[in-house]
Formats: structure tokens, C-alpha cells, sequence
């Protein structure tokens, strides 16, 4: 067993964090002060890889705590912090009233995740209300009818199927309930969207970890996790049949397509969410994460600081985004976040 | 200081000596009364971290006590998705945190005091140690220890044995069958008592050896001298003799069973459903919060403090009762 699924990677970072945290007490003067920020553990992996390779290039520091989007949400409107993360991304009304500017920074994809003997990854296809009705519990068992006619050929058992979600309030969960919303309708009249909502069935696991972590101990279950997670832990993820009808791999191709669709120049505050887009080969659960900054902070040496980080995770970070399976936003987008930087932040 | 003040009653004239010695006194006295009021002010204190954890609860509660009112202990539906108004009930917690409790304590209660009875009357002097040195270990176990252990090890073997076995046995007996439902579960209420039984045991085990070890040698041996066997001196010599300090122990199992929050949240499947069935998941008051607490926020927030509030109040109507039991077996046996 893998134990890595189950010890939370978070624990370890933060241990990290305090222990950065002390050495920067002890010594103040030895370098320039750390951009702080907290929120969504979605991004995590991606912002901690940027933060080791800036500090290498710049010296500057990255103490990013991943408690969660709403967590980073708080933080951020209480201004305890340079920065907040978010996954679901507050409304131009929100953000007026708190008097942030959000931006999308990077983009990932959420994949189902299966555990069914016999079954290598990629070998299952599902559709949006065939997950949707496993999610309601009207479909309880792996041989139902519906999951047969999408997989003729797959020798599917005659066993109950464990539904595996999230017990903490995610943006995990906000992307994933959001397109089973999308897809149906009963979804949406019976449970609805929120980071945290009320499950009709299944058993809660916390983090992104823990979900991959009972996937892959209980047998004939199903769950949903940030891709990554997925590769790392060698779980079988399942093929989906996108809004074009079309029956697609999870892959950075098929990210980057949904990505594609997105119409970031119209989105107020870019608030946009990229499930289930128009597009033959757009991945149907693919989301950004978001950056908040205040539009007058208090600290504008530190802001400067912070924009400074991320233009260069914009302009360098690419590479490493997709070594982790992230999609890099595109050069045009990135254009637009940076003149809305320019107009809407006081940080010089 | 004493020292001083013989010398100086050995060789001061009676004058001094009065003198001497009333210094010596105020000294004493002085020492007294600062040694009281420090004592004094501990205890205070306790009362006053008491009394300020209550108050913070209550403020923090608030919003949802005024929004729900006495519903939220009945209602069964959590749904903290619809904003603005989200439906907050305290029901599947509540039920989760007394039914895991219940089967932990009937599981690990006469257990604990056996092994307890064991150690004390029969045990072979050079097992004694061993074993109870083994007993206090597992009390010093951290718990997320055993709800990794009881994800790992435990709950595989409960899913693919213990609990088909269960459900076939008692498939179509009433009560007993809805009790045993299908499908097994890796996370599950049952899984979760289990393995609170297991962490709460050596906490009585570990008292009820403490409380046995006081019973006077002479009682025990007069009681073996008139003919008793060991099992009628444990149950009328033993058993009486130290009942509060036995029912102590209990009081302190069902404590830290109610409240354990890392190895349940683990387990237990984080379930708000009721569906009356030992191997469905489940959740409690403690492991809801836990789950929850960091992404909530308004009305949400102020339901799982006042979820907080309610094993607060939990706890202390047990002990309560606990505290009541105990006081009538004592007028009984008295009077």
C-alpha cells in the first residue's frame, strides 16, 4: 500500500513552512521578507515547484499555506495575507465589495477515479449522467445497465459500487459538483453546487489524499481527484464522454482544448468556470484556480513583490506546470491578466 | 527556616524567645495563606478557562441557534450547499457520537475490567509486569495510529469477512437485519466503534488495576479464608470495594471515546445519513468538525460550533448521570 496516499503531503509542507517560518525569525535581516499567502490545495503542488524555483533565481521566498479555498478567501478579505487562492472563483460583485481583483493562474483537471478488478486505467467510460446517477445512488451496482451500454466490451461485476467523495469543503468538490450540475438535472434540483454539499450517498474522505487513498484501499469503488493525484497514486481513472460525444482520455491535449474554449475577455473578473465546454476534444471537468490580491493593499512593496512571482510564474513557470499535469493559461490570457494588473493594482 | 528558629529557642532568653518564635509563626502563617491563595487561584483558573470556553461557544453559536433554533437536534438533513439559507441538522452526528460510544464501552468495559481482574487476582507475578507495562503503551498510542491502522488492517478484514458473514447471517431476521444491512463497508460505524473500543480499553484496564491494587490484602484473604472463590471475592469484595474509583475509569473511557475526533474521521465515512444500519458510514460531532470547520463560513460555521457546544453539553449530562448513578449505589449500600 502506498502510504503516501494517505499520509496528507500537506502535513509534510507545513512542517516545512514552520520550520521556514522559524529560520526566517531567527534571522530577519539575513534575506528579503517571504510573499505570504494561503487558500486552495488544488494548486498546491504547482505553487510550492514555482516557489523552490523562484527562490533559486531570485532569492525571494514563497510561504504559501494550503488550508483551502475558503480559508484563502478569508485570508485574503481580512488581508492577513499578500495573496489569496481560490478554486471557486468569487463573483464581480464579491470582488467589488471586498475590493480584490482575481485572476486565473493555472489550470487543472479533475478525473474519475476507479478501483474494479481487472479494470486498467483508462479502460472505463463514463458520461456525465452516468456519474451523475452513481453520485445520487440511483445507480448502485457496477453491472447497471447504463454503465454496460458505455462499456460493452469491459467485464464489469455484479458488485455495489463504493461512492468515494470529499468530507471537507473543497474547490475540488465546487469544479466536480458544478458539471454534474451541468449534466443533470435531477443533480441539480436535488444536491446543487457549494464546496461542501449535501451528499446523497457515499463515504467522505478528507483532501484530494485521502480520496485517492480509498480508492485505491476499497474495492469496486469510485471517487474524483485533482489528476495528479490520480497519476501519482496509479489509480485507473475513466475516459469521459465530453459534450461533443466524444469518448476522451484525460491528457494535457485535452485540458488545454477545454481550455481553449474559455472566453476569459467577456468573464467579469474572470469568472469563468471551464466544465463541460462545446469542443470535440475538451476534457469535460477542467478548471482554473485563482489568484485574489487586493486592488489598494496595504503593503505595496510586498504586492509588488507577489505580481512580480507571478508574472515569472507566467513566463517561466510552463514547463513546470506541465510536468505536473497542470495546463499553463494562454499567451493571450496572460496578456489580459497582465493589463488588468496594471489598472486595477496599486502595488507600485 | 526551622533550623534558625531551634537555635534560637535553645539559647535566646524568654523575652526573645516569645519574640523569636512569634516571628517564626508569622512566617509559617505567611507561607500558609500564599500556599493557600495560589492553590486557590488554580483552581479559579479552571473555572475560569471553564467558563470562558462556554461563553466562546455560545457567542460563536449563536447565528445558527437563533436560525435554527431547537430543530437543529432533529433534523437529520445537512446541507450547507443552499446559500443563503442552508438546512443544518444535528441529528446524524449526535446519533453517530452516542451509537459509536455505546458499542465501544459494551465492547471495551467488560474487556477492560477483566484484563484488569486478571493482572490484579490471577496473573503469574512475572507476567504482571510485561502485560501491564503493554497496557499503558497502548494508552500512550497517538490515535491517528489506530485509525490508520484500523483503515489499513482492520477494515479490509470487516469488509471481505466479518461483515458478508453478518449480512448473510442476519438477512430477513426483523430489527436484527436492518441492524446488519449490506453493503459492507470499509468506512463505517461499526469499523469506527470498533476500533474506539480498542483505544479507549487501556484507559480502563489502566485505572481498574490502579482501584483493585487498593483493596486491602486482609478484606481479599479473610473473603478466601471463609471458602470464597476468586470470582466471589472479585464480585463482592473487589468490585465494591473500589466502585467509585472503577466507575471513574468508565466515566473516563466513555470520555475520550465521545470525543475522539482523528481515528473516527478517518474511519467513519463522514456520513450525515441515518440509515440504521452498523455497517453504513456515519459521522460524529467531533469528526464533522474536523472535516468541515476550515472551509465554512457564516451560518455553516456557526452550526459546527454549536455542534461543539452540544458534545460539550453531551459530555457533561453523561457525567452528570455518571456522578448520580454513583451517589445512589452509595445511599443504597449505606443505608
Amino acid at each position: 500500500m502506498n502510504l503516501r496516499t494517505i499520509f496528507p503531503l500537506r502535513a509534510a509542507f507545513a512542517a516545512a513552512a514552520i520550520a521556514a517560518a522559524a529560520a526566517s525569525l531567527a534571522a530577519p535581516a539575513a534575506h528579503a521578507a517571504d510573499i505570504t499567502g494561503a487558500g486552495a490545495t488544488f494548486p498546491y503542488p504547482i505553487y510550492s515547484k514555482w516557489a523552490d524555483a523562484y527562490k533559486k533565481e531570485t532569492g525571494t521566498g514563497l510561504n504559501y499555506q494550503s488550508l483551502g479555498s475558503g480559508a484563502g478567501v478569508k485570508q485574503i478579505q481580512s488581508r492577513t495575507v499578500v495573496f489569496g487562492a481560490t478554486d471557486a472563483p468569487l463573483s464581480a460583485a464579491q470582488l467589488e465589495k471586498d475590493g480584490l481583483v482575481q485572476w486565473p493562474q493555472v489550470m487543472g483537471a479533475i478525473v474519475p477515479v476507479v478501483n474494479v478488478d481487472g479494470l486498467k486505467p483508462g479502460e472505463l467510460t463514463l458520461d456525465g449522467a452516468t456519474l451523475a446517477d452513481i453520485y445520487l445512488g440511483k445507480i448502485k451496482s457496477w453491472d447497471d445497465a447504463a454503465i454496460r451500454k458505455l462499456n460493452p466490451a469491459a467485464k464489469l461485476p455484479a458488485a455495489p459500487i463504493t461512492v468515494v467523495r470529499r468530507s471537507d469543503g473543497s474547490g475540488t468538490t465546487f469544479v466536480f459538483v458544478t458539471y454534474l450540475s451541468q449534466v443533470s438535472a435531477e443533480w441539480k434540483s436535488k444536491v446543487g453546487v457549494g464546496t461542501a454539499v449535501e451528499w446523497p450517498v457515499g463515504v467522505g474522505a478528507r483532501g484530494n489524499e485521502g480520496v485517492a487513498g480509498n480508492v485505491a484501499q476499497t474495492r469496486n469503488s469510485i471517487g474524483y481527484v485533482e489528476y495528479a493525484y490520480a497519476k501519482q497514486n496509479k489509480l485507473a481513472h475513466a475516459a469521459m464522454v465530453n459534450r461533443a460525444g466524444k469518448t476522451l482520455q484525460p491528457s494535457s491535449q485535452s485540458f488545454q482544448a477545454a481550455a481553449a474554449n474559455a472566453d476569459w475577455a467577456k468573464a467579469a473578473g474572470y469568472n469563468l468556470i471551464l466544465t463541460d465546454q462545446p469542443g470535440e476534444s475538451s476534457w469535460p471537468i477542467t478548471a482554473a484556480t485563482f489568484i485574489l490580491m487586493p486592488k489598494q493593499p496595504k503593503d505595496k512593496a510586498s504586492a509588488a513583490q507577489a505580481l512580480k512571482f507571478f508574472a515569472w510564474a507566467f513566463e517561466k513557470g510552463d514547463k513546470m506546470a506541465e510536468e505536473l499535469d497542470y495546463v499553463p493559461m494562454p499567451d493571450a490570457v496572460v496578456a489580459l491578466i497582465k493589463a488588468t494588473w496594471a489598472k486595477d493594482i496599486q502595488a507600485q | 527556616m526551622t533550623e534558625i528558629a531551634r537555635t534560637a529557642l535553645t539559647r535566646a532568653s524568654p523575652a526573645q524567645e516569645t519574640a523569636s518564635r512569634a516571628r517564626a509563626l508569622a512566617a509559617f502563617k505567611l507561607g500558609d495563606s500564599t500556599f493557600y491563595w495560589m492553590t486557590r487561584l488554580a483552581a479559579l483558573a479552571v473555572l475560569g478557562v471553564l467558563g470562558g470556553i462556554i461563553l466562546t461557544l455560545v457567542i460563536g453559536a449563536w447565528p445558527a441557534l437563533q436560525a435554527f433554533g431547537a430543530d437543529f437536534l432533529w433534523t437529520q438533513r445537512w446541507a450547507p450547499q443552499l446559500q443563503p439559507d442552508p438546512v443544518l441538522g444535528a441529528l446524524g452526528p449526535i446519533y453517530g457520537t452516542l451509537l459509536t460510544s455505546f458499542i465501544a464501552m459494551t465492547i471495551a468495559a467488560p474487556v477492560g475490567v477483566g484484563v484488569a481482574i486478571f493482572l490484579t487476582e490471577l496473573c503469574p507475578e512475572s507476567l504482571r509486569r510485561p502485560v501491564g507495562m503493554a497496557i499503558e503503551l497502548l494508552a500512550g498510542i497517538p490515535s491517528i495510529i489506530y485509525g490508520m491502522w484500523g483503515f489499513f488492517v482492520l477494515a479490509p478484514f470487516l469488509t471481505d469477512h466479518f461483515q458478508p458473514a453478518m449480512i448473510r447471517l442476519f438477512d430477513g431476521v426483523p430489527v436484527l437485519g436492518a441492524l446488519f444491512a449490506g453493503p459492507p463497508s470499509y468506512l463505517s460505524l461499526f469499523n469506527a466503534s470498533l476500533v474506539l473500543a480498542i483505544m479507549v480499553l487501556p484507559f480502563i484496564t489502566a485505572i481498574a488495576r490502579d482501584v483493585f491494587a487498593t483493596v486491602p490484602p486482609m478484606l481479599k484473604e479473610s473473603a478466601y479464608g471463609m471458602g470464597c472463590t476468586t470470582w466471589e471475592v472479585v464480585r463482592n469484595v473487589v468490585i465494591p470495594y473500589t466502585r467509585v474509583g472503577l466507575i471513574g475509569g468508565l466515566m473516563l473511557g466513555l470520555g475520550r471515546a465521545l470525543g475522539e475526533t482523528m481515528a473516527v474521521t478517518f474511519i467513519i465515512g463522514n456520513s450525515f445519513k441515518i440509515t440504521g444500519s452498523l455497517f453504513a458510514p456515519g459521522t460524529t460531532i467531533s469528526a464533522a468538525i474536523a472535516s468541515e470547520f476550515a472551509e465554512s463560513d457564516g451560518v455553516h460555521q456557526s452550526a459546527l460550533i454549536l455542534l461543539g457546544l452540544l458534545l460539550f453539553v453531551l459530555t457533561f449530562f453523561v457525567l452528570a448521570a455518571a456522578r448520580l448513578m454513583l451517589r445512589r449505589i452509595e445511599r443504597r449500600q449505606g443505608g
